[in-house]
């Protein structure tokens, strides 16, 4: 029996129009995240990472507009939800956790009203039990003192500290699905890692499903279970997290893999990607990897591959994907 | 690579003065933020030496205090065998653009260090203005000899830096230091704003043109990936102070002080089945406003207890091949 799915995008389609044209990043993006799972969406800045886990709650800002397709969550399209209804549904059933805790939270209010607000959103509690609740959420995150630290106002608190509060406040309600955008981006290493473990933890307890929004590959190494890789507003491939590390077949996916600096295993010289990110006013016709791609022919600029299942569970949108599968395996005998 | 020094830091101290605010009273002096507390190192010709740690460590302290940027509050800095702060200290105008021409600076922001109201040739050629060390009629002819070597156009000259992507500008950046044709250059993560495609280009230039000019650097970083791809000896700085100087390698493959074992043990590496054992540290960094007594990780280090590192503040031993550690611990057996 195949997995459950909680959520499906279906050819999700999200516009900007700004004065200078149609921004178009996202453009038809389908993907499906399967319960208790984490699942990675990677690529680079402006590659529509966020606009699609914005899409999802349907908070794009302006001139942003959800053109067409379907998000199906638990079986409901959310796109043909009254605002009213997203409202119970935003941070009681899908959570979000933003790129910068700091500008997520109020500086003008305590953190301990900014949860109880939360709490009391969703919930019917008196305010006693609403701050009780509040305080033991700051144990959940392993924030020591909650009593006295709960009062404190967000300039009062560092980084990784803001952090585990906005993802306290995320998980408030518990949510079915959290979507993590770049949680953990401004933070030090050794902040990051502290964060990473408390993340993993806390959905292994919740038995929550997460998006992980990441350009850093070595972060969705450790916590996805499945991949899904993003460029100019497409998805070019999807896998296991291991496939995706062992047998990336996508070039776009093996350049990125390779323009890694690893620490476990020093390399001569870095592979480049040559160029830059297109344009997404005018992108390039058919794959829009094939200006940068080293395996480019003349097919590439005709048509959109579709996403293509080369092995089981393995989707790839590359013509010639079936090609790379080959060499991969005689290279593996 | 010689072993010849070109630059040798002796026990040097920055402080900054924290004042009461006020705009009637006199300002008094209420604290001290103790960015950078008595560090010794030097620097071999044509060497890459890394300097990295976590936000607030003092390594951009460090580097600025070195270009008397900041002048440092103490210490000696020797710069090809002179004493810097002498030369900066008799105002003799000569001597310090002498000086200036030798060592340059790259900034961790593209975006902020470039003049927008300046196109990219007034940009450039701004120090043969300065430094006078190009004659007017052959100032175009090294703009464009400037702009090859790292990789740009002719006519990016006339642009302004708003029409420029990240890595562009990082690139103008780099010309720009390289138009005084520095011996020493200190890169202040020059690669912390970039996409990981466009990373990988800058890092591969900087390797280039160390390559083609033999110029020394100093690469300051908290992303340990990309220390060991480009740097030959590292120092790792916490709250002020070195704790641990190696040849890259050894420190990679051997760390010996307990906070460059858990700084290595917290990067993320791209590859799902690396299961490593992760040493997560708990707590923060503390203020370097009243830095911990003794050895300053002892609030975090699990090996504290046992080796009395409250008292005793361990001084940097060479353990053998020029690897250098501040630690009780590995200091005593």
């Amino acid at each position: 029996m195949a997995p459950k799915e909680i959520l499906k995008i279906e050819n999700l389609v999200t516009y900007f129009y700004t004065w200078a044209g149609v921004v178009k990043a996202v453009d038809g993006v389908s993907l499906d995240v399967r319960e208790g799972e984490t699942l990675g969406l990677v690529g680079e800045s402006g590659s529509g990472k966020s606009v699609t886990a914005l899409s999802i709650l349907r908070i794009v800002p302006r001139p942003g507009k959800i053109i067409g397709g379907k998000i199906l969550y638990k079986g409901e399209n959310l796109l043909e939800k009254t605002e009213n209804e997203m409202q119970q549904i935003r941070g009681k059933e899908v959570a979000y956790i933003s790129q910068e805790p700091a500008t997520s939270l109020n500086p003008v209010f305590s953190i301990a009203d900014q949860l109880m607000e939360v709490i009391r959103r969703h919930q019917k509690v008196t305010k006693e039990e609403a701050l009780k609740r509040a305080v033991e959420l700051f144990r959940l995150v392993e924030i020591a003192d909650p009593e006295i630290k709960i009062w404190n106002y967000p300039h009062q608190l560092s980084g990784g500290m803001k952090q585990r509060i906005v993802i306290a406040r995320a998980l408030s309600c518990q949510p079915s699905l959290l979507l993590a955008d770049e949680p953990t981006t401004n933070l030090d290493v050794t902040i990051q890692a502290q964060i990473l473990e408390l993340m993993k933890n806390l959905k292994e307890k919740l038995g929550m499903s997460m998006i992980l929004v990441s350009h850093d590959m070595g972060v969705v190494a450790g916590m996805a279970d499945r991949i899904n890789v993003m460029y100019a507003g497409r998805i070019c491939e999807v896998g296991g997290a291991k496939t995706i590390f062992s047998n990336p077949l996508h070039p776009y996916t093996r350049a990125l893999l390779e323009a890694v600096p690893n620490v476990a295993m020093k390399k001569e010289k870095l592979k480049i990607i040559r160029g830059t990110i297109p344009n997404l006013i005018s992108p390039p016709s058919g794959c829009r990897f094939h200006p940068r791609c080293d395996f480019a022919v003349a097919e590439c600029a005709a048509a959109v591959p579709p996403l293509v299942e080369i092995e089981r569970e393995h989707y790839v949108a590359c013509i010639r994907a079936k090609e790379f599968m080959e060499d991969f395996k005689r290279v593996k005998r | 690579m010689s072993t010849e020094v070109i630059l040798e830091v002796k026990n040097l101290v920055k402080h900054y003065p924290i004042t009461s605010k006020g705009i009637f009273f006199k300002k008094e002096v209420v604290g001290v933020v103790h960015a950078v507390d008595d560090v010794s190192f030097s620097v071999r010709k044509g060497e890459t030496f890394g300097l990295v740690g976590e936000s607030g460590c003092g390594k951009s302290s460090t580097a600025r205090a070195i270009l008397y940027l900041d002048p440092p509050t103490s210490g000696e800095i020797y710069f090809e065998g002179r004493e810097i702060s002498r030369v900066f200290k008799s105002k003799n105008h000569q001597e310090i653009l002498k000086l200036r021409r030798k060592m340059q600076y790259v900034f961790q922001n593209p975006y902020a260090s470039l003049d927008p109201r300046m196109t990219v040739a007034d940009i450039i050629m701004e120090p043969f203005v300065i430094h006078k060390h190009v004659p007017k009629e052959r100032g175009h002819a090294r703009l464009y000899g400037l702009l090859e070597l790292v990789g740009l156009e002719d006519y990016h000259a006339e642009r302004y830096p708003h029409e420029f992507s990240g890595g562009q500008r990082q690139r103008i950046c780099i010309a720009r230091a390289l138009a005084v044709e520095p011996k020493l250059l200190i890169a202040d993560e020059p690669v912390a704003s970039l996409d990981v495609s466009v990373r990988a280009q800058i890092l591969n230039l900087l390797q280039e043109l160390q390559q083609k000019f033999g110029i020394t650097y100093i690469y300051i970083s908290h992303d340990l990936s990309t220390v060991r791809h480009i740097c030959h000896r590292v120092a790792v700085m916490y709250l002020g102070k070195f704790v641990e100087i190696a040849e890259t390698g050894a420190l990679f493959n051997s760390p010996l002080h307990p906070y460059t074992q858990a700084l290595l043990s917290a990067i993320p590496v791209p590859d799902p089945e690396n299961k490593r054992c992760r040493i997560v540290l708990p707590g923060e960094v503390p203020s370097p406003i009243n830095p911990p007594s003794g050895c300053r990780f002892h609030p975090r280090c699990i090996y504290a207890k046992e080796h009395k590192c409250i008292e005793s503040t361990p001084k940097l031993v060479d353990v053998g091949n020029g690897h250098w550690v501040a630690c009780n611990k590995v200091n005593k057996g």
